[in-house]
């Protein structure tokens, strides 16, 4: 059985800002880190492959330079690395991009092995829409698992699996038949640190990089021309500017009874 | 009255036998090691081997030590005396040191009568310590008492001997016993006194029984040295001779080329130095005495971690010789012979064992290749240590802060980026100068200072990336590879030759770590700087201050025992407030660490006393107003300890904050 995991190149949003005239994002010099939940689909493939020998497969779709993602999966131990590249994936929005996911894990089923999971983030922490994972799903016509903070017992022979999905508030225990998609929250593991001898030889790897001559698709369907939503404006939300209150520095004491003397006011410290 | 030779000669060469084959046995495991260069600077070497072995400089650091200083001495007087013994049992009559001319052996004589009896007494003192007062409970052991037995065993045969032979002589001779044994009283004090009371009747075979009681002991003690921890006899000269001339506070660089193997995970990993030093082990105790995760109740024993490497290597050896897998492993819970994983993380590499060790054994380097082990060829680690790997590796700080958040402790000053054309200095501001709340305001006094004092002076800005101390001393080479070579070719494209930090972390990692990697810069602590100011004249102090109260230093030990400084924060509390700092009772190269280093400073401190409080209990003892710091893990340590101890009422400043409150409040 072959488990595909999909991963994203993100920019590090904790050093994204905004251009405030363009309203859009400033990528320069921001570095890339893999999606922080991918990374946690990826972890618990591993775990799989580590209990029941499956082969595992990570696909990102992205500009040549997402390459350095699938190198930090291969230094973790996944068995094949496929970066899905070509000008006319640019521009994707979700729709788009899952056409292309599920194309690409398609052709792994057919020239590979068996597809029986496919393991995504969540969501991305770029896009937010945690959409790319049922996409795929849907395309594939496998189950769709989301929010999956727990893999109770995958049965290989009966070809089932039983998740717990973290809702708010509550858990739910679903059961379904293989191949299943799953998406994955951070609670279900804590991913592992590589290897040197692996990350040496990951340096070392070529990742295999399938454009649209070889996944063969209608370039309506995908890339910018198969994108029905754009984004038409990114801004920081509006707020209210705050107020300063005395001078901390010279005379914090001063500073603390006006606070609480506001707070007091408008009643919003019960004494 | 004539020994056996043909009795003597077969023991003797059988002796000799197992002796040889003992310490080839040892010896020979020692092959096993990795290569390293040793043999550099002779001239150096023989002198730090005369300092330390036979001067036993370390030995002497410690009021017992002066008693291992007499059997030592003694013992190397009475190779003359043992050499004789054994020559004259192999050929008897033929070489008597009595032969020699009288005003050479009359000195001679002397000297080995009273080296005998000193070391009868230093033996005597050393088994009775070991009754009443071990070092440390488990030192009671049966092969230290049985070592000591032998050589009083020895003494007192050798008194025997001599005693019988001075009584047979005078017998001989006819000579008057009064004035024969006032002469030969002066001679050989002891033995003429013993020779007073030999009944002269039974003198032959009191002779014979004293001969071969010396013998056996004598062939006994050849036997058991190389099979026993007193092996240090034979291997603690060359130790001395072979030690790092530099100090070991840096750990050496790897390849990371596909198919080496990263750190120690097997123990012929080790190189042959490291596999000699466990051979070297007495077992003394020192380094547990001053480890703070040893005193602290942690797993961690120095001296246990060398002993399990030599006991390890005697397991493996025979099959490590055969390529074959180990039948003990160095890293796991198997008790002796094994290091835990557990231990190896309980170390801050605060350095206090090697700087205890008599015979300068290095365990600090040791743990560090162990800690590779684990993160580089089995991802093993503490699980707190996984943010900080990839913080350090992201965003090259310890808290993952956007790295365009690093000059925020300078966005109300005014301040140049470091130009090699028109700044003199960098000022290396470090992580937690840039990023840590507390330690920010040591940055924002520093600044003050530098230009007060009209240094020319210039940061990286958002371009400084963090030093990689603690991934270097956590295990974790290839990160810090990584991060060092970025620093280094950033360095020389920006054209820095001087450097001030303000962190002992990032001065010995940029004096020390980046030397290997061919860059050597001018690195000063503040400490020295501000000092150094202070000395030319060009920070004015017109007052001193009195907002420190009384003061006591605590040295921080990548500045002090790592790097020997000493003195600057010192003089530069002095000069602020009028008065030198008080000192701790362990201070300078015996202070004890504040529990941060070696990258504990990330993580959680589990079992035991915690370390920070152990070494605040002890500041407190001085009832300081304020404690100073020169290093910004040991603020943290402080700062946070005070206040779990209830006695946040005393502050903790960094030398520089007491110097600008002197010169800018």
């Amino acid at each position: 059985m072959l488990i595909v995991v999909c991963i994203k190149q993100v920019p590090d949003t904790t050093q994204v800002q905004i251009d405030p005239v363009t309203n859009t994002l400033v990528r320069e010099g921001i570095p890339f880190i893999v999606n922080p939940y991918d990374t946690h689909a990826l972890e618990e493939a591993l775990r799989l492959k580590d209990r029941l020998g499956c082969k595992i497969a990570a696909i990102s779709m992205g500009p040549p330079n997402a390459e350095a993602t699938l190198k930090k999966a291969l230094a973790l131990g996944i068995d094949h690395a496929i970066l899905l590249s070509d000008r006319v994936f640019g521009g994707a929005d979700t729709l788009a991009t899952s056409t292309v996911l599920a194309a690409a894990i398609a052709k792994l089923h057919a020239e590979v092995d068996e597809v029986g999971l496919v393991l995504c983030g969540k969501q991305t922490i770029d896009g937010d829409t945690a959409q790319v994972g049922p996409g795929i799903a849907s395309r594939l016509n496998y189950r769709q698992l989301t929010l999956v903070d727990k893999i109770i017992s995958l049965d290989l022979s009966a070809k089932k699996i039983r998740v717990s999905r973290k809702l708010e508030g509550r858990h739910e225990i679903v059961e379904a038949p293989l191949p299943a998609m799953l998406t994955v929250v951070r609670e279900l593991n804590r991913p592992r640190y590589p290897k040197v001898q692996m990350r040496l030889a990951a340096a070392e790897a070529v990742v295999e990089v399938w454009d649209n001559k070889i996944l063969q698709l209608d370039e309506q369907k995908i890339g910018l021309k198969g994108s029905p939503t754009w984004v038409s404006k990114i801004f920081s939300p509006e707020r209210d500017k705050g107020e300063i209150l005395g001078d901390g520095y010279a005379d914090p004491a001063g500073a603390a009874a006006l606070l609480i003397d506001k707070l007091m006011a408008k009643d919003m410290l019960p004494l | 009255m004539t020994p056996h030779p043909s009795l003597f000669a077969p023991l003797l060469i059988a002796s000799l036998a197992v002796f040889a084959w003992g310490c080839w046995k040892r010896l020979s495991l020692i092959s096993l090691g990795q290569p390293e260069d040793r043999f550099n600077n002779i001239g150096t070497r023989i002198g730090e081997m005369l300092r330390y072995a036979f001067g036993q400089k370390r030995v002497l650091a410690k009021p017992f030590g002066f008693n291992h200083f007499i059997i030592f001495w003694s013992f190397l007087i009475l190779m003359v005396a043992n050499t004789e013994f054994i020559l004259n049992g192999l050929f008897p009559h033929t070489i008597k040191l009595v032969k020699l001319p009288f005003e050479l052996y009359l000195p001679l004589a002397f000297m080995i009568d009273i080296a005998s009896l000193l070391a009868l007494a230093a033996v005597t003192v050393a088994a009775l310590r070991r009754i009443f007062a071990p070092p440390y409970p488990e030192a009671r052991t049966l092969d230290a008492f049985f070592i000591l037995g032998l050589i009083a065993t020895l003494m007192l045969a050798s008194f025997t001997l001599n005693a019988s032979e001075l009584a047979a002589y005078m017998l001989k001779s006819g000579a008057d016993p009064v004035s024969f044994l006032a002469t030969a009283r002066k001679m050989m004090p002891v033995s003429a006194l013993l020779a007073g009371l030999l009944p002269p009747l039974q003198l032959e075979i009191i002779h014979t029984a004293a001969w071969w009681a010396h013998a056996v002991a004598l062939l006994a003690f050849i036997c058991y040295l190389p099979i026993s921890k007193h092996m240090h006899i034979l291997t603690a000269i060359p130790n001395c001779f072979l030690h790092r001339l530099e100090k070991p506070n840096t750990q050496p660089r790897e390849e990371f080329t596909i198919g080496n193997t990263f750190g120690v995970g097997q123990v012929d990993r080790y190189s042959w130095k490291d596999l000699l030093d466990s051979f070297t082990c007495t077992e003394c105790g020192r380094c547990q005495m001053v480890c703070p995760a040893s005193i602290t109740g942690k797993p961690l024993n120095p001296r246990a971690v060398i002993h399990d490497i030599k006991v390890n290597l005697l397991a493996n050896g025979a099959a490590l010789k055969k390529k074959g897998t180990p039948q003990i492993p160095l890293i796991g819970e198997d008790g002796e012979g094994s290091v835990s994983e557990e231990s190896i993380w309980a170390c801050t590499t605060c350095g206090a064992c090697m700087e205890a060790c008599p015979v300068l054994i290095e365990h600090m380097p040791k743990i560090i290749q162990m800690r590779r082990h684990l993160v580089e060829s089995e991802a093993k680690f503490p699980e707190e240590l996984l943010n900080l790997f990839e913080n350090m590796e992201g965003r090259s700080n310890p808290w993952g802060i956007a790295p365009s958040e690093r000059t925020k402790w300078c966005s109300q000053l005014d301040i140049k980026q470091f130009d090699r054309d028109t700044t003199e200095y960098l000022f290396y501001v470090g992580c937690a100068g840039s990023f840590d709340s507390r330690n920010k305001h040591v940055s924002v006094a520093m600044a003050q200072l530098l230009d007060k004092a009209g240094v020319s002076w210039g940061i990286l800005g958002k371009e400084e990336k963090c030093c990689g101390d603690s991934v270097r001393r956590l295990g974790n080479e290839y990160v810090f590879d990584k991060m060092a070579r970025e620093n280094v070719a950033m360095f020389i494209e920006r054209g820095v030759t001087k450097v001030i930090t303000q962190c002992p972390h990032c001065f010995t990692t940029l004096k020390n770590d980046y030397r290997q990697y061919g860059l050597e810069l001018e690195v000063i602590h503040h400490s020295e700087l501000l000092r150094n100011l202070l000395q030319e004249g060009r920070l004015l102090l017109g007052k001193t201050t009195q907002e420190m109260g009384t003061t006591v230093f605590h040295d921080s030990c990548y500045l002090g025992r790592h790097n020997d400084v000493y003195d600057a924060p010192r003089a530069v509390i002095e000069a602020a407030t009028g008065q030198a700092p008080s000192e701790m009772e362990r201070n300078r190269s015996s202070a004890f660490c504040c529990g941060a280093g070696g990258g504990r400073m990330w993580m959680e401190e589990h079992g035991g006393e915690r370390i920070n409080l152990t070494r605040i209990n002890e500041a407190l003892e001085q009832s300081p107003d304020t404690i100073c710091v020169a290093c910004p893990y040991c603020m943290t340590m402080f700062e946070d300890g005070l206040k779990d101890a209830k006695a946040d009422y005393v502050k903790v400043r960094d030398v520089a904050e007491v110097m600008a409150e002197a010169l800018l409040h």
